[in-house]
């Protein structure tokens, strides 16, 4: 260090740096500040002691406390389990009826169902349970197979036209395009369908269709197009189409039928979570209070 | 130096006067011996006990600010059977602030900010008129430092006494004197942790469940930490954390200028100073008022000597004011060798009244434009504050799916309405839709059939959150949007009720087409 320079005005030396003229004091730190720093230090070797901190080959320190981030997780996600334990309890004890009377209860179970149905469902169904195209829109007052909480419940547990369940919903609407009508007779019943819903169609044609509609459809679309539920029959005279409901979907539907599969949820999600499912989809605006008759 | 025992303290002129000339040095005097060090022990004030006007304005300002933090959390304010009876309680579990007839919720928080931007220009303001008056009066602090130096001085004497002790080896006297400090010390800090914690919970059952070891942790925390807040910042580092810690006398600078009141040594009355004045008066030789007894440095809690001007480790707490004072009134001195003064008056000395100086400090551009923004924003907070509504009703459509097409056809939006009830008894409201002529509605989890208008029941001071499913034919929406309101008004009054209305669009699918 050269010379050192002192200020005349506060007797502190200078760093021997200028700028324009301003010199810049060396004003010494205080003693204690110097310490809370060596504090920060001591503090930081002993946190890499007792927090994982160092790595190693394959892996890091793990640290007297043995915490880790991922335990921490483990821990919380035990803490709310053992939280909602009483609720989950009330639920599997409690019917449909008496959940429903109970709004706090209704309310938990929903939320369940909610967080559920976002890991389970939305991949077919959507993440606002609108579906799609071939996939039902949970949101809307048509159920092939029943909006009530039981058959919900049903729908959920034993899933539709899945392999692996006996009880499995089922129904086979055939092929008719399969040597059972031909190309016309299937154009004719098509247009028939759409008189049913009441959209526009070729009247002659219709009228074709008619008793090939009485022949081949009744017994499970029913006379006027309203759905037989038992049998999973498709109700035909209202606004909402699975496949489609323009000429081209219908034809395409009567001649080489599309048959969408549900998984069955029973034995892959508890008894608790089928029930907030349940619960949940029933929720979003179509649940269904007596069954239709 | 501070630390040696002082030196038996001689009188001013040669002893024909009985003004004491202190032993004392500025912590910062220019002319210490220092070494070149990157660090330095800090040099242990002693401040001397002053006495005078500004010391009783002192003494009154920290009585009125302790007692209102020690005792504004036992205030009691009756707000009927729904709400909490304290005056001031920050109730952080269920999000409300209450302020004696002023309520606040979360999303009011902007009241909040307006009283921290009114702190703020008002700090501003005083600083710019009377330099940094919060620093030597209001500061926290400033007001613990000075009751921890109350104690120390009630245990353990003045200025010399406590040098002197400091200095001594280690007896029983000694221990017993340190102990009672560091004793009465901790438990002002206990109190002062206590304090804080009631502001935030019902004050007398926090007390019960403080004594009886039942309240939260995080209240015994909250006092451990404050306690050792109080006790580290007030009776260690005291001075150290205007200097080193606080921002504010970094930004002050900016606020003060040649027309503020800073306390002041008037060095063209008092130099030159001289501790043998009367000689050299009467050998004909100049001598100012200043006798050099060394009076403003001992009583300074920063440890400073005024008389090297404004700097930055002043507080203006004004004592050095009140310990010459005294001293120019045993000499037969007109008071006010220090005093409040300005740069301008500084500099043309003597013709300055003190009038001049009150008027210069209070009426410039500066002064007046902080008074009026502190104004403005106080009139527009009283004015939001008395015109609130104390209804409020938010309202969600749901985005996912936007519409649903039900089976006859007609289409149905979902929301998700948010009614506030802002009072303090719990009321119905009639929940309508306004436009929208062939509109319904249903509630979810409501027996009750389609309408147009529903009542519901809120809770006192709360929110409730409902499930509305609004219902069209399709032919009834013009475009592929269409507005609407959703209405609400308190339906437990029959005149001039309380009304809030939410404007929503109702949304159906494109009409361009397509299959169903």
């Amino acid at each position: 260090m050269s010379k050192i320079e002192r200020d005349d005005i506060s007797g502190t030396s200078t760093t021997g740096h200028e700028w324009d003229g301003i010199k810049e004091l060396n004003t010494p730190l205080p003693r204690w500040w110097l310490w809370t720093f060596y504090g920060t230090i001591v503090w930081a070797l002993a946190y890499s002691v007792v927090y994982p901190a160092w790595p190693l080959v394959n892996s890091a320190t793990s640290g007297l406390f043995g915490y880790s981030s991922r335990g921490e997780v483990a821990k919380e996600i035990a803490e709310a389990a053992g939280a909602q334990g009483e609720w989950r309890d009330r639920i599997k004890a409690a019917d449909f009826g008496q959940i429903s009377q109970d709004p706090k209860l209704f309310e938990f179970a929903r939320a369940g169902g909610a967080a559920a149905f976002k890991v389970n469902c939305i991949q077919c169904h959507g993440s606002g349970a609108a579906g799609g195209k071939g996939y039902p829109n949970l949101n809307d007052d048509d159920w092939l197979w029943g909006g009530t909480f039981e058959e919900i419940h049903t729908t959920l547990q034993n899933g539709v036209r899945f392999a692996g369940d006996n009880e499995t919903r089922f129904s086979q609407m055939p092929a008719f395009g399969d040597g059972m009508l031909s190309p016309d007779e299937i154009s004719s019943t098509a247009e028939y369908v759409l008189s049913l819903s009441g959209q526009p169609h070729d009247a002659e044609a219709a009228a074709k269709g008619a008793p090939l509609y009485a022949a081949n459809c009744v017994s499970c679309h029913g006379e006027r197009g309203e759905g037989v539920r038992d049998v999973g029959g498709a109700r035909l005279n209202d606004a909402i189409w699975l496949y489609g409901g323009g000429k081209e979907s219908i034809v395409a539907q009567i001649t080489r039928p599309r048959q969408g599969v549900m998984p069955a949820w029973g034995g892959r999600l508890d008894d608790v979570t089928i029930k907030e499912l349940a619960i949940y989809v029933y929720s979003l605006g179509g649940g269904e209070t007596l069954q239709r008759q | 130096m501070d630390h040696s025992p002082p030196m038996p303290n001689q009188n001013v002129d040669g002893g024909s006067t009985d003004v004491e000339r202190h032993n004392v040095e500025a912590v910062n005097a220019a002319n210490a011996p220092r070494r070149v060090t990157l660090y330095a022990a800090r040099t242990k004030i002693h401040p001397k006990r002053a006495s005078g006007d500004f010391r009783r304005f002192k003494w009154l300002i920290m009585a009125v600010t302790l007692g209102i933090y020690y005792a504004a959390p036992w205030l009691r304010w009756d707000r009927g059977p729904y709400a909490p009876d304290q005056a001031i309680l920050i109730d952080l579990a269920h999000r409300r602030f209450y302020f004696f007839f002023i309520e606040i919720w979360p999303q009011e928080f902007y009241y909040v900010a307006g009283l921290l931007i009114m702190a703020g220009v008002g700090l501003f303001l005083v600083t710019s008129v009377v330099g940094r008056a919060w620093c030597g009066y209001t500061c926290p602090q400033t007001v613990w430092t000075d009751l921890f130096l109350v104690i120390e001085r009630w245990v353990e004497g003045d200025r010399n006494a406590r040098i002197k002790l400091d200095a001594a080896p280690w007896s029983l006297d000694k221990l017993r004197k340190r102990l009672a400090k560091h004793a009465i010390w901790l438990v002002i800090g206990v109190a002062t942790g206590g304090a804080w914690i009631f502001y935030f919970a019902d004050a007398p059952s926090l007390a019960r469940d403080l004594v009886s070891g039942n309240a939260a942790p995080v209240a015994y925390s909250s006092v451990a930490l404050l306690t050792a807040t109080t006790y580290v910042l007030a009776g260690f580092m005291r001075e150290q954390v205007c200097i080193y810690m606080c921002p504010w006398p970094r930004i002050q600078a900016a606020m003060v200028d040649e027309d503020s009141l800073v306390v002041t040594y008037n060095a063209w009355r008092g130099e030159p100073r001289s501790l043998h004045r009367k000689k050299l008066l009467a050998e004909g030789k100049s001598a100012g008022d200043c006798v050099d007894c060394n009076a403003c440095v001992a009583v300074c809690p920063m440890g400073i000597d005024i008389r090297d001007g404004q700097q930055l480790a002043c507080i203006t707490c004004a004592l050095c004011i009140d310990a010459c004072d005294s001293v120019m009134d045993k000499i037969g001195k007109p008071r006010g060798l220090i005093s409040y003064s300005s740069l301008k008056a500084y500099e043309v000395a003597k013709s300055y009244t003190p009038r001049d100086l009150l008027r210069h400090a209070l009426l410039r551009p500066r002064t007046i434009v902080y008074s009026g923004l502190w104004l403005a924003a106080g009139l527009v907070m009283l004015i939001a504050l008395s015109m609130r509504e104390r209804l409020d009703i938010n309202v969600v459509p749901d985005r996912n799916p936007l519409f649903v097409t039900l089976s006859d056809g007609s289409i149905r939006n979902g929301y998700t309405i948010k009614i506030l009830n802002m009072e303090q008894r719990p009321r119905t409201f009639r929940l309508s839709i306004e436009g929208a002529p062939s509109a319904d509605m249903t509630l979810a989890g409501s027996q009750q059939p389609s309408s147009r208008v529903f009542d519901i029941d809120v809770e006192a001071d709360k929110l409730r959150s409902i499930k509305a499913y609004v219902v069209m034919p399709r032919s009834a929406i013009p475009g592929d949007t269409m507005s609407f309101s959703f209405v609400i008004t308190d339906a437990t009054v029959t005149e001039d009720a309380e009304r809030s209305e939410y404007p929503a669009i109702f949304h159906g699918p494109s009409k361009a087409g397509g299959e169903p």
